[in-house]
Formats: C-alpha cells, structure tokens, sequence
C-alpha cells in the first residue's frame, strides 16, 4: 500500500498497461469474430477492384457506396509498438489494426451496397490516413481510419 | 445525379466531358468527442464519433462536387477520388474530385 502511495505515477502507469492489455484483446478478439462472421455472409457477394466492361444493355443502374471505420489502438499495444521501435522488426501491434480496420471499412461498403440491392462492386479502392488526435502529437499512429469506396452495380436479370 | 468511380458510367455513353470538378470540407470535432476519444485511445477498438464526423464531412464534400458539376450542366461525376489530409491539431480536411460529363 506504502509503494503505491509513493510510486503513484508508477502504479498509474501499470494500471492503464493492465487496463489497455485486457480490454484491448477482448475487444480485437471480439470485433475479429463479428468480422470473420460478417465476411462469411456475405461470400456470395462480388466486390473486385479491377473495372468492369459489361455488355450493352446489362447494367441497369450504377451509384457510389463507401464505408469507412476509424479503429484506435490500446494503450499496452502502443507501448509495445515504441519498444519494436527501439529493435526494428515486425510491428504486429499495428498489422491487426489496420487490417482489423480495412476489413472493418469493406463490409461496411458491402453492407451499403447490400442495402441498396446492388448485384456486385467494381472498382474499389482503399485510402487509409492517420487522423491527427492527441495520440498522434508525437509523431506516433494512435488510430487509424480507412475508406473503402466502390461503383455498385445493379444487373438486368436475364 | 450519377457518381461513379470507375472511368465510364456502366451502361451508358458518354455525350460530353465537362473537366475537373472538386469539393472540400475541413472538420474539427468538438472538445468532448476529442475527451471521449482519447478515453478510447487507451482501450483500443473504434472511435464512433470519428467515424460518423468524417462520413458527414465526406457526404458534404461530394455534395459540393456534385453542386459544382450540376453548374456545369454535367449530370454524372465519374472516376471520383477521396482524399483525406489533417490540416492542423485535431482538424482534417476532406477532399473528393472527379470528372464532371454528360451521359444519355
């Protein structure tokens, strides 16, 4: 009891490390299952990011759809990433985020489409950017966002 | 009023380019959704306000675009880009453009 009166900055600090660790992994463990049953419904649903040329008189409607999601990293990952960078290497704290992120972002733009009785997406492309936060003053990545956007197509049943 | 991002509108001929035609938005969030998220910041997962502020401002910035190529007398936008820049601390600028044309 004595250390953590004495050493409150200390204790303050090992209490975000635990708190970040622990949520942290429920929540990628959790948002990783509804993305992995989310991708499974919709399998049938086409989305390539090559452009399509149809047949004449094929298409019947076309729009834009998107679908973005800004994902924030945990405090014990961060922490993780600033010691990687002291040995170089793989930063896996950070490969789960953004692709947690752009998985995230192209259901999101599936779902749109979906919604909007679209038969299949061409063209998609994905931006990602750093958004400048209080994490980011320092130069580091604190959340990431990425955009997912697409030219949804309707088909003229045949 | 027809946006696409791929260079034609699928199904459709093209009478008439009219050029490039642009629109932008800047954005800052307020100070409690800045709070709010930095309390995310340290638990990890999505920060919903972010979320939802960028796709109003990138809904807004095609709506100009849009209202820009509608001046023109264009009635589709085609091969539209994003494009997503922090101009400063806390505010990020958000920019689409493409290519105003006439379709039939």
């Amino acid at each position: 009891m004595e250390f953590i009166v004495n050493h409150l900055d200390l204790s303050l600090f090992a209490v975000l490390v635990t708190v970040g660790y622990a949520a942290g992994t429920f929540a990628e463990r959790r948002h990783y299952a509804s993305i992995l049953s989310r991708e499974r419904a919709q399998r049938q649903f086409q989305v390539m990011n090559a452009e399509a040329y149809f047949a004449e008189g094929r298409v019947k409607n076309s729009f834009m759809v998107s679908g973005s999601a800004v994902i924030s990293i945990d405090y014990f990952k961060r922490l993780l990433a600033i010691l990687r960078n002291i040995f170089g290497g793989r930063v896996k704290a950070y490969e789960s985020l953004v692709d947690r992120a752009r998985r995230e972002a192209i259901l999101r733009m599936k779902e749109e489409a979906l919604t909007r009785g679209a038969d299949m997406v061409v063209n998609l492309r994905l931006e990602t950017a750093a958004i400048g936060n209080a994490a980011n003053r320092r130069g580091r990545i604190g959340s990431v966002e990425v955009l997912a956007y697409g030219t949804a197509v309707t088909l003229n049943k045949t | 009023m027809i946006v696409t991002n791929v260079n034609h509108v699928p199904g459709r001929k093209i009478l008439e380019h009219y050029g490039i035609v642009q629109g932008s938005t800047v954005r800052a969030k307020h100070v409690g959704r800045d709070i709010m998220a930095s309390f995310k910041n340290l638990v990890g997962g999505e920060l919903k306000g972010y979320t939802e502020l960028l796709q109003e401002a990138r809904e807004e910035a095609t709506q100009r675009m849009t209202t820009q190529a509608r001046q023109l007398g264009a009635n589709a936008v085609i091969n539209v880009r994003f494009a997503t820049s922090s101009v400063a601390q806390g505010a990020a600028e958000l920019f689409a453009y493409g290519t105003a044309v006439l379709v039939e």
